[in-house]
C-alpha cells in the first residue's frame, strides 16, 4: 500500500471508517521515506518512534476523528515544533533541539488530529531557491535526481511529490512555495498574508512571508488550507477573516470567469515550452467558459529590485537576534563578548545568509536608507496599485510560476534572463500580499513539470483554487508521478 | 570667554502596567533572575510583538499631562543594536510618529517662570540586565520588556538648576497621572543630558555631549555644572568639543569619557512590520484625557488662592499626589488646614524621610488624623500627647479616641473629678496655700504640679489653674 | 550611487556584528555591486505623493489586555543556551 494510491478526501474517509488506522498511515509514510529518501533527500529529522506513538495514541482516543484525523504530513524545517529539533537548515540552529513551543500553524493541524511525520529541508532560513543553501544536504528533484527541486520550501515540494507525506507545510517569501510546486509537479499554494499565522515560523522577511500547503491535488490543497488558516491572537498582522469552506466551492464551474494576463509575464526569460502551455492552459479555460486578455501591469518589471531591497533589508534585522547567548551555535574559543558575538554569526550563518544581512544592513544604513528601502516602499505600493486596477476588471490573473523547468543542480546561474523572470513571476504576489497558487501546466521534453500560476484577489481563495480545479480537471498533468522504483 | 549652556534633558520612566509592553509576562521587579519571561522576551525565533493596550494608555495620559499633542496616527520602529541585554538586537521603539509631540511644563527657580518645551514622547521596552564578574557576564532578561516612556526636552535648559527645577516638575506630573512610580532609586526614572555651551550671544549650538548614569537629580544638576566647566576650559584653550558619552563619577565629581559617538551608531531604524500601526481617534483621546487627575501646578494655586496656605507649604503638599489628596481629604472631614497641614508638612513628612516610606505605604488615614485634630480642640488630649497619639497612628494605625482611652492619655476635664482632687491636693499641701495668700505666687505653680502628678499629668491644664484659685478663694 | 568597496563591506558586517574574512568582503563587495546595480532601476520611477508600503496586511490597532501571564519556567528559558550559571545565561567579558 501506498499514500499514492490515495487523495486526502479517500484516505480520510479510510481511516474514518476504520478501513485505515493512523499506526499504517504513519508506518506508509516511514516505509516510502526509507525507500525512497536517501535518493530526494528531502528530510531532515524523522522521529519515528515518536510519530508512531502519537498514531497509536490516535487510534486509540476515543474522541471525534478529526479532519486530518491520522493524516501524514512535513512541516518546513523553519516551523517550530515544541520539543523537536528546528533548524531553518542552519548551523545556526542545527542544535536547536528544545523549541519551546509549536507553531499556530502546526497546533490547528494537530487540533484536527493530523500526523507531523518530519521536518523538511529548506534553504538555510528560506535564503534561496534551489534548496541547495542548506547547510545539511541539498535536496533532490524527484522527476530528476540530477535536478533541483526549486526552494525555498524544496524538501515540502519533493516530499508530497515523491509520495513520502499527503501533504507538507512551506513558506513563500517571494516564491518559496510555488516555485517548488511549479518544479516538482505539485500544488502549492500560498494564501493571502495573514491568513496563516505566522506565529512560530522563522521570520525571513515579516512582511512578506506567508506559510501555505503543497499536496497533490488542488482539492487536496484547499481541504488543508482551511485547517491550516486563521485568526491568531499571537500574531498582530493575523488577518481577521472567517475562513470559508474551499472545498465546497471548489467544483463551481468557471463560466464567465475573467482572466488578465499581464504581458509583464510571458517576457524574455521565458522558454518557449513554458509559453506553450501557457497559451494552452488558456485555450483550456476558453472552452470551459472563460475569458482572458492581455494586460499590462508596467510596475511588474521593477519587483524583482523592489523585493530585493525590501526583503533583504527586513532579514538583516530578523536575524538579529541569532547571536549565540540564548540559543544556537555559539563559537568556541571567544574571551571577548563583542567578538563571541560576531563570529558565532560568522560560523553559524551560511554564504548566501551573510550575503542577504550584509545587503539588507547596507539598504537600511545611513545613505542607503532613504533612497533605496524607502524608495522600494513605495514602488511596493505602486505595484500594489497596478494589481489593484486589474482586479477591478478580472477575477484572477494568470501567468507562468516558474520561467523553464527545474534546473540542473549547480546551474542556477547560468541563464540570467530565466533567473530575473523567476523572480519578476514570483515576487509580486508576495509585495502585495496576494493569494497565489501553482498547478502542474506541462512538462518539458525531458519529461520535467512546470506550472500555471493563478493570482487571485486579496482572501479570494475560493475562487483562486476554483479555476485551479477546473483547470486541473481538466487535464492530466496532476495525475503523472515521478519514477522513484517502489510502490508508485 | 562667558559661555551659555544649553541642556536638553532625556528621562525614560517604567510604567507600572501588570505585563510587559508586547509580551504578557509579568512586570515585576526582585524576582528570581529570567522567570518573568516568556519565549518572546528571549528573542525566540517566530515570536511575535503583542502590544498591551495599558501601556498605550498610560504613554497617552503621560503626554497629556505633559502638554502634548497625541498622535492619531503612531507606529513603532525597530532599532538596532547588538548587545547581550538586547535579545532581537533592536529594540521596538518609535521613530517618527512617536505617540506625544511638543509638549511643555513650567518650571520656577529662584521666584522666575519659565516654560521648558517638549520636543517628543515615545514609547518602547527597556533591555534585559547584565552583571559583569571576573569569568564572564550573566544575563536576566526579566527587565526586558519593561514598558518605558522615553521624554525628549527640548535644549530649553540653561542651568544646573534649571534641570534639576525641570526633572522635579516632570517627575511630580508623571507621579499624579499614576503611570509609575518615578523612583530613582529603583531605576523607574532615568536621566541623561545632552549638554552644550556656546559664547553668550551666539544663535548656533555647540557640539554636544551625552552625560549617562546619572543616580540622582542632585547629580544631573551637579554633573551639568561640571561637564559645562569642562567643556568652557577645552574652548578657552582653543580645543574642539567631540561628540561622546560620558558619565558623571559622584565620587571624584568629575564627567568620564565613556566612548566617542560616530561611524558605529547607526541604528537602522525602519517601521517594525509585526505591529500594526495604531491610530487613535478622538473618542480614545478624550476617554484618558477624563482619567487624568488635577495636576500639581493647578492644584498649587487651588491651595494657595482658596485655602489660604503660604506658597511653600502649597508646594510641599503637592509633591506628590498622595500627600496632597490625603491633605484634601483630612480637611474635607473637618479638620483645620493649618492645623492639618502643619500635621502632614511636619511630623508625617518627618516620619517619611526618616524612614523612607511612602505616606501610602503607612497605616495612618485622613479619617484618623481629622479625628485627632479634632480631639486636641476639643481638649480631649494636649498638643504633647497628640504627638504620641500621632507615632502610633503612624506605625500602628487605627482609631484615636480608643487609643487614648485605652492608653488612659485622656486629659480630665470633668470639673466635678478635678474638683475633688484639687480639695485633696489643698488638703494635703496647707503650708503652701498660705504661701501663695502671702502673696507668693510660686507656690501656685507647686501645686498645679501636684494635681498633675496626681493625675499623671492628663488634668486639663487650663481648669486646674480655674479651679485651684477659685478653691483657695474659699479656704 | 557610488561603488561598494571590501572597506564598506567590513564596516557593514561590523554594524551586523558578523564576522568575515578580508577575501569574503571582496567578494561580498562584488556581489553587492551587482545587486545593488539592478536595483538603481527604480530610482527612475516618480514616487512623489506615493504612500510606502510597510506592513503586509490592512490590520491596525490590534492589542493586548493588561493581563500578565507566566508561559515557561527558568529551566524552560535556559534549555538551549549555550551557556548558563545561576539561573542566568553566561557570556563573555568584554574585553577590549
Ligand atoms: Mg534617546
Ligand atoms: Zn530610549
Amino acid at each position: 500500500m501506498s499514500l499514492y494510491q490515495y487523495s486526502i478526501k479517500e484516505i480520510v474517509k479510510a481511516l474514518h471508517k476504520g478501513d485505515l488506522t493512523a499506526e499504517e498511515t504513519a508506518q506508509m509514510s516511514l516505509d516510502r521515506i526509507k525507500e525512497v529518501d536517501d535518493q530526494v533527500k528531502a528530510f531532515v529529522t524523522v522521529e519515528e518512534e515518536r510519530l508512531l506513538a502519537e498514531a497509536k495514541k490516535l487510534d486509540e482516543s476515543k474522541a471525534v476523528k478529526g479532519k486530518l484525523f491520522g493524516v501524514p504530513g512535513a512541516m518546513k524545517d523553519n516551523v517550530m515544533t515544541k520539543g523537536i529539533r528546528t533548524t531553518a537548515s542552519s548551523n545556526m540552529l542545527a542544535n536547536f533541539d528544545e523549541p519551546l513551543y509549536n507553531a499556530t500553524l502546526l497546533e490547528n493541524l494537530t487540533a484536527e488530529q493530523g500526523l507531523m511525520v518530519g521536518k523538511v529541508n529548506m534553504d538555510e532560513f528560506a535564503m534561496g531557491s534551489a534548496t541547495e543553501t542548506s547547510a545539511f544536504h541539498p535536496t533532490y528533484n524527484p522527476w530528476d535526481l540530477n535536478r533541483v527541486p526549486g526552494g525555498s520550501s524544496g524538501g515540502s515540494a519533493a516530499a508530497v511529490a515523491a509520495g513520502e507525506v499527503m501533504y507538507s507545510v512551506g513558506t513563500d517569501t517571494g516564491g518559496s512555495i510555488r516555485q517548488p510546486a511549479s518544479f516538482c509537479g505539485v500544488i502549492g499554494m500560498k494564501p493571502t498574508y495573514g491568513l496563516v499565522s505566522r506565529f512560530g515560523v522563522v521570520a525571513f522577511a515579516p512582511s512578506l512571508d506567508q506559510a501555505g500547503p503543497i499536496t497533490r491535488t488542488v482539492e487536496d490543497n484547499a481541504y488543508v488550507l482551511e485547517t491550516l488558516a486563521g485568526h491568531d491572537e499571537l500574531d498582530a498582522t493575523s488577518a481577521q477573516v472567517e475562513i470559508p469552506k474551499y472545498t465546497e466551492s471548489l467544483k463551481k464551474d468557471v463560466k464567465g470567469l475573467k482572466i488578465a494576463v499581464p504581458k509583464e509575464f510571458l517576457g524574455e526569460g521565458v522558454s518557449e515550452e513554458v509559453r506553450e502551455s501557457i497559451m494552452n492552459a488558456l485555450k483550456m479555460y476558453e472552452l470551459l467558459g472563460a475569458t482572458w486578455e492581455e494586460v499590462s501591469l508596467p510596475h511588474l518589471a521593477y519587483a524583482d529590485a523592489t523585493y530585493s531591497i525590501i526583503s533583504s533589508a527586513e532579514a538583516s534585522s530578523s536575524l538579529a537576534r541569532f547571536d549565540g547567548v540564548r540559543f544556537g551555535k555559539r563559537a568556541d574559543e571567544t574571551e571577548d563578548m563583542i567578538a563571541m558575538l560576531k563570529k558565532s554569526r560568522g560560523q553559524g550563518f551560511g554564504k548566501e545568509v551573510k550575503r542577504r544581512i550584509l545587503l539588507g544592513t547596507t539598504m537600511l544604513s545611513a545613505g542607503y536608507r532613504d533612497t533605496h528601502f524607502a524608495k522600494a516602499q513605495q514602488v511596493r505600493t505602486l505595484i500594489q496599485n497596478d494589481f489593484e486596477a486589474a482586479f477591478k476588471h478580472y477575477d484572477v490573473i494568470i501567468g507562468p510560476t516558474t520561467a523553464t523547468e527545474a534546473f540542473k543542480i549547480g546551474e542556477q546561474e547560468i541563464d540570467a534572463l530565466a533567473m530575473q523572470m523567476n523572480d519578476i513571476l514570483a515576487v509580486p504576489v508576495n509585495l502585495a500580499g496576494l493569494p497565489a497558487i501553482s498547478v502542474p501546466c506541462g512538462y518539458s521534453e525531458t519529461g520535467l513539470p512546470f506550472g500555471l500560476q493563478i493570482i487571485g484577489k486579496h482572501f479570494d481563495e475560493s475562487t483562486v483554487y476554483q479555476a485551479a480545479y477546473a483547470y486541473e480537471q481538466a487535464t492530466n498533468h496532476h495525475k503523472k508521478r515521478p519514477d522513484l522504483g517502489g510502490a508508485n | 570667554m562667558k559661555y551659555e549652556t544649553v541642556v536638553g534633558i532625556e528621562v525614560h520612566v517604567e510604567l507600572k502596567t501588570q505585563s510587559k509592553i508586547f509580551s504578557p509576562s509579568p512586570n515585576a521587579f526582585g524576582h528570581e533572575p529570567n522567570t518573568n519571561v516568556n519565549p518572546k522576551d528571549l528573542g525566540f525565533p517566530g515570536t511575535l510583538p503583542l502590544l498591551n493596550e495599558e501601556v498605550v494608555n498610560y504613554g497617552m495620559k503621560a503626554a497629556m499631562a505633559l502638554n502634548c499633542d497625541i498622535a492619531s496616527e503612531t507606529i513603532f520602529d525597530r532599532k538596532h543594536y547588538f548587545y547581550p541585554d538586547s535579545p532581537a538586537a533592536y529594540q521596538i521603539s518609535q521613530d517618527k510618529q512617536p505617540i506625544g509631540e511638543h509638549g511643555w511644563i513650567d518650571i520656577e527657580v529662584d521666584g522666575v517662570e519659565k516654560r521648558i518645551g517638549i520636543e517628543r514622547i515615545h514609547l518602547e521596552e527597556d533591555a534585559g540586565k547584565l552583571t559583569h564578574s571576573s569569568d564572564g557576564s550573566l544575563v536576566d532578561y526579566n527587565r526586558q520588556g519593561t514598558p518605558l516612556i522615553e521624554i525628549v526636552s527640548d535644549p530649553d535648559i540653561n542651568t544646573p538648576e534649571e534641570a534639576y527645577a525641570y526633572l522635579e516638575k516632570l517627575k511630580s506630573i508623571i507621579q499624579y497621572t499614576g503611570v509609575s512610580d518615578v523612583r530613582m532609586e529603583e531605576g523607574s526614572l532615568r536621566a541623561d543630558a545632552n549638554i552644550s555651551i556656546r559664547p553668550v550671544g551666539d544663535k548656533e549650538l555647540g557640539t554636544k555631549t551625552e552625560l549617562k548614569n546619572l543616580n540622582s537629580f542632585a547629580f544631573v544638576r551637579d554633573g551639568i555644572a561640571e561637564e559645562a566647566k569642562r567643556q568652557a576650559k577645552l574652548l578657552d584653550k582653543g580645543e574642539v568639543i567631540q561628540q561622546e558619552t560620558r558619565r558623571y563619577d559622584d565620587k571624584t565629581k568629575k564627567s568620564i569619557l565613556m566612548r566617542i559617538k560616530g561611524h558605529a551608531d547607526d541604528y537602522r531604524f525602519f517601521p517594525d512590520p509585526d505591529i500594526p500601526p495604531l491610530h487613535i481617534n478622538e473618542n480614545w483621546k478624550e476617554r484618558i484625557r477624563q482619567e487624568i487627575p488635577e495636576l500639581p501646578d493647578a492644584r498649587r494655586a487651588r491651595y494657595i488662592k482658596e485655602m489660604g496656605l503660604p506658597a511653600y507649604d502649597a508646594q510641599v503638599l503637592t509633591a506628590t499626589k498622595e500627600m496632597a489628596d490625603f491633605f484634601e481629604e483630612t480637611v474635607e472631614l473637618g479638620a483645620d488646614v493649618k492645623q492639618a497641614s502643619n500635621w502632614l508638612m511636619g511630623e508625617l513628612l518627618g516620619y517619611m524621610n526618616k524612614h523612607l516610606k511612602e505616606i501610602q505605604e503607612l497605616p495612618i488615614k485622613p479619617r484618623e488624623l481629622a479625628k485627632m485634630i479634632e480631639l486636641i480642640k476639643d481638649g480631649t488630649i494636649s498638643s504633647k500627647i497628640a504627638k504620641d497619639v500621632f507615632t502610633y497612628l503612624v506605625e500602628e494605625g487605627g482609631d484615636p479616641e480608643a487609643y487614648i482611652k485605652e492608653q488612659g492619655l485622656g486629659q480630665i476635664s470633668d470639673e466635678g473629678e478635678l474638683t475633688k482632687i484639687v480639695g485633696e491636693v489643698l488638703d494635703a499641701n496647707e503650708q503652701s496655700v498660705t504661701d501663695f495668700k502671702d502673696g507668693k505666687g510660686r507656690a501656685l505653680g507647686f501645686l498645679v504640679g501636684q494635681v498633675m502628678k496626681a493625675t499623671q499629668g492628663q488634668a486639663n491644664p487650663q481648669m486646674v489653674n480655674k479651679i485651684l484659685k477659685e478653691e483657695i478663694e474659699k479656704r | 550611487m557610488a561603488k561598494i568597496t571590501k572597506e564598506d563591506v567590513l564596516h557593514t558586517a561590523n554594524l551586523a556584528t558578523l564576522a568575515i574574512s578580508e577575501e569574503e568582503a571582496e567578494m561580498y563587495s562584488k556581489d553587492l555591486n551587482n545587486v545593488i546595480k539592478n536595483t538603481e532601476k527604480i530610482q527612475n520611477i516618480n514616487t512623489e505623493g506615493v504612500k510606502p508600503t510597510i506592513y503586509g496586511g490592512n490590520n491596525d490597532n490590534i492589542l493586548r489586555k493588561d493581563e500578565p501571564k507566566r508561559t515557561i519556567t527558568q529551566e524552560e528559558a535556559l534549555k538551549n543556551a549555550p551557556s548558563k550559571e545561576n539561573g542566568q545565561f553566561k557570556v563573555p567579558s568584554i574585553m577590549e
